[in-house]
């Protein structure tokens, strides 16, 4: 049987094997005694979450076991109670990273607070922004730093039941998650008497079936139970009445990734990192427009400027940035002089956005606003679950707005009727999905109003993205070579040899093959 | 159980302490518009409609959810609440068939009740409209989807009665989310047993008894509930009379654990309803016309009866 001595045991010798394997790959380096990805990109975050992804192999519980694994648990279960977990947990002002930012402390303490025969953690891993990678990467990349997680939340709050939603699309994950509770298991480290200490957890997969709401906290424990994906109306808390009606805490894959290494380096050490009301870190999935994408962790309150230039090299083909758009479909679009703000729970809603789970694209000046905030709306409309009415019926009408306007089609009205339905799909949807569905049309109108403005008025998409507002026309810079008209599938371009060409806009279709055929350049949309 | 006070609309009650505020509201009097709150089925706050401000809150909350709570300040017709209210009626009429004029439902309607009170009107638009399915394959039941609101109340009261029904479900997502029978099947192909308990609870002309229409409707016709006298149950059914002449019987919500039938509801016709249209039967998953001995499993009973009559007469 595993035992506290055992475990250190294992993790020297594992250790030694693990600096030798380093070594030899040489991508790493040593930073404060830890370990961290070699390079500039890597050297400039603060990866807590994603501490040992690259690092460790995701398959070996001996490498994680390396780096500290498992030891937080151990320590808690044989020298702490679970008030005394709770009261680290509360002090650390961990904050939920899936998006709203809850303290997590303050979930477990609820759970904690009711007596009940049975109690349940769950693990959301039902990562669905479109983008989003960040949970992905924990759970393919450290599986058992959120196994520890959730075996340390069920010890806190009296539960020996852990379930981990996460998503089917994700079968690398499932793979692993899979792999590392056997592993988990077969140490000792999970199942019955944990290190001997009388303490039972044992964690099953749920697999979701690619319903975006089923991330919303209800819905995933009707999920769960069995039941169509719709959320539930709040009657009582989930810390009370949760799952099958049991108390119950739903933590995120990085928020659960966080906790190990909070009782390894102590809340005080952790509250030095971030800000005051959000300490720690975040991950983003940053992409878009951005010469360097990927999966960046930074301390909370890091200027959004810091993380689009400093990391990520700014923006692609040196294009000017117009816009970094934050969380996903509940997020909205901050506009490029509003860059200086720092990126923490507080900041963000300030401006109209949301930290979110931790989508971040970057725009440039050829996307358009309202082309964006269709995309989005687009995406809830499909992924609303059908329960309410203001998210069922009402975004699909903003859809059909928004498809107006970027047709060419919308009014003045159009944009005041958005505004108003916003406004009642904001205030009176059911659960967050729709309370935030508003959220990228909001955003956009706040700070790119004259874009709306410019497509409903003169019919014009200042950013050239949206087809039906463009024209193709051909400048003077035609050299008559004849290629723009042989090429077009209507006919509808006239000029000969060696004379300026003109196209015929009424009977263009906008395929765009004169300009990518015109050796000159001198096709352009306007 | 502990009794709370607290005001609505300026009005103090005091109530048990596991009342919602929709409840409370009631004992003063004072209607909350809902269309899937029901208090015999479980709350899922789905229609937004009832939704209140509450003091020291800056959101909307729902009446039919929200318990209610020591010294609580309710207001329930506030201009936001109202705006709130007007825009999902519009959104339902929206997607609504203009149909108010030959709609078996016409009278009953919530819909139409509360778009009245909130002056909101159907209007035109180049948008989506939920397409017209109808399931007509039932000689008792109607099932219009195009008019159908999506409250679930059918769904739940369906579902109350374990493993014997629980037919009705909802099917798709979000725009396109409709009520379905089974694995979407047909009232006639499905495992209903017409009892129209969903037909009691719909708040639309989405689900109407057939036997009704064209009949007459609620507004002109007198109406008187008597109890089914088929079982222990009870069950509440009304006879319709239009011209001193009794035209129809249909069941009455189902409550305090009564399950209705369709045996309930054929004998109760059977016995009150001056010229009763012929009964159907299902069997091999279609609807046939059939005789009322047989509607009503009373085919060897009567036999017996005609043979020991026989006999006595010998």
């Amino acid at each position: 049987m595993m035992t506290l001595e055992k475990l250190q045991e294992l993790k020297e010798k594992s250790r030694l094997v693990l600096e030798e394997r380093l070594k030899e790959e040489d991508n790493t380096e040593v930073k404060d005694g830890n370990f961290i990805l070699k390079g500039d990109y890597y050297r400039k975050q603060t990866r807590i979450a994603l501490r040992n992804c690259e690092i460790i192999r995701p398959e070996s519980i001996d490498e994680y076991i390396a780096l500290d694994g498992y030891t937080s648990l151990g320590r808690i279960l044989t020298e702490m109670k679970p008030e005394d977990v709770i009261n680290t947990m509360v002090e650390s002002n961990l904050r939920g990273r899936g998006g709203a930012g809850f303290p997590a402390g303050r979930k477990w303490a609820e759970a904690f607070k009711y007596d009940s025969d049975k109690k349940y953690v769950i693990c959301n891993a039902d990562e669905g922004d479109p983008g989003a990678f960040m949970d992905r990467s924990i759970l393919e990349g450290d599986p058992h730093s959120v196994l520890e997680g959730m075996a340390i939340a069920g010890y806190a709050i009296g539960a020996d039941q852990g379930f981990i939603y996460v998503r089917a699309e994700y079968p690398l994950a499932v793979k692993r998650l899979k792999q590392a509770i056997e592993q988990a298991k077969e140490y000792g480290l999970l199942g019955n008497n944990i290190l001997g200490t009388g303490f039972n957890f044992d964690i099953e997969l749920r697999l979701g079936a690619g319903a975006f709401v089923c991330g919303e906290g209800t819905a995933l424990m009707e999920s769960i139970e069995g039941k169509r994906g719709m959320p539930r109306t709040k009657i009582y808390r989930t810390a009370q009445k949760g799952l099958w009606q049991k108390p119950t805490v739903i933590n995120n894959v990085e928020t659960l990734a966080n906790v190990p290494v909070i009782f390894q380096r102590g809340t005080e050490w952790f509250r030095g990192i971030g800000t005051e009301k959000s300490p720690g870190t975040k991950v983003f999935a940053l992409v878009g427009k951005v010469k360097n994408a990927g999966l960046v962790e930074v301390p909370m309150g890091m200027p959004l400027r810091e993380i689009v230039f400093d990391i990520g090299g700014g923006v692609a083909d040196d294009k000017a940035i117009k816009a970094v758009q934050t969380g996903g479909p509940s997020g909205g679009c901050i506009p490029a002089d509003l860059l200086d703000t720092p990126v923490d729970f507080e900041s963000l809603a300030k401006i109209g956005s949301i930290m979110g789970s931790g989508g971040m694209v970057v725009m440039d000046e050829t996307d358009c606003m309202v082309d964006i905030a269709r995309f989005f709306l687009d995406f809830t409309v499909e992924e609303s679950c059908g329960k309410c009415v203001p998210c069922r019926e009402g975004t699909k009408r903003m859809l059909e707005l928004l498809e107006k306007i970027t047709s060419g089609e919308g009014t003045e009205e159009d944009i005041a009727r958005m505004e108003s339905l916003a406004d009642t799909i904001s205030s009176a949807s059911l659960c967050g999905l729709g309370q935030t569905a508003a959220n990228p049309v909001t955003s956009t109108l706040h700070y790119f109003r004259e874009e709306y403005e410019a497509h409903v008025n003169e019919k014009k998409c200042p950013a050239g993205a949206c087809q039906a507002l463009l024209e193709f026309y051909i400048t003077d810079k035609c050299i008559g070579c004849t290629k723009c008209a042989r090429n077009c599938p209507t006919s509808c371009i006239d000029g000969k040899l060696k004379e300026r060409h003109v196209i015929d806009t009424d009977r263009c279709i906008k395929c765009g093959n004169c300009a990518s055929v015109c050796p000159v350049g001198a096709v352009i949309k306007r | 159980m502990k009794n709370v006070t607290l005001t609505i609309d300026g009005k103090q009650i005091t109530v048990p302490e596991d009342y919602s505020i929709i409840q409370a509201a009631k004992e003063l009097g004072i209607e909350i518009p809902a269309l899937c709150y029901d208090p015999n089925l479980e709350v899922v706050s789905a229609c937004r409609l009832c939704v209140v401000e509450i003091e020291g809150s800056k959101k909307l909350e729902t009446s039919c959810s929200v318990k209610v709570r020591e010294g609580m300040v309710v207001n329930s017709e506030t201009e936001k609440v109202i705006k709130a209210r007007q825009d999902i009626l519009q959104l339902l009429l929206d997607s609504h068939p203009n149909d108010c004029l030959t709609c078996q439902k016409a009278g009953e309607c919530l819909l139409q009740k509360y778009s009245y009170k909130y002056g909101v009107k159907f209007r035109k638009h180049d948008g989506a409209m939920r397409p017209e399915l109808m399931d007509t394959s039932s000689p008792y039941i109607l099932k219009d989807n195009s008019k159908c609101i999506l409250c679930g109340k059918c769904v739940r009261t369906c579902s109350q009665i374990k493993g014997e029904r629980e037919v009705l479900a909802f099917a798709e997502r979000g725009y396109d989310t409709k009520i379905v029978l089974d694995s979407d099947k047909t009232f006639a192909a499905s495992k209903c047993v017409s009892c129209n308990r969903c037909v009691t609870v719909c708040p639309v002309g989405a689900l109407v008894d057939k036997r009704l229409i064209g009949k007459t409707r609620a507004w002109e016709a007198d109406i008187k509930t008597i109890n089914c006298k088929v079982c222990d149950y009870g069950c509440e059914f009304e006879v319709l009379s239009k011209d001193n002449e009794k035209v129809a019987v249909r069941a009455k919500a189902p409550s305090n654990g009564r399950p209705l039938c369709l045996k309930g509801r054929l004998t109760t016709e059977l016995l009150n309803v001056d010229n009763p249209d012929t009964p159907y039967r299902k069997i091999g998953g279609k609807f046939n016309e059939t005789t009322w001995t047989k509607a009503l499993g009373l085919s060897n009973v009567i036999d017996k009866i005609e043979k020991l009559e026989k006999k006595d007469e010998e």
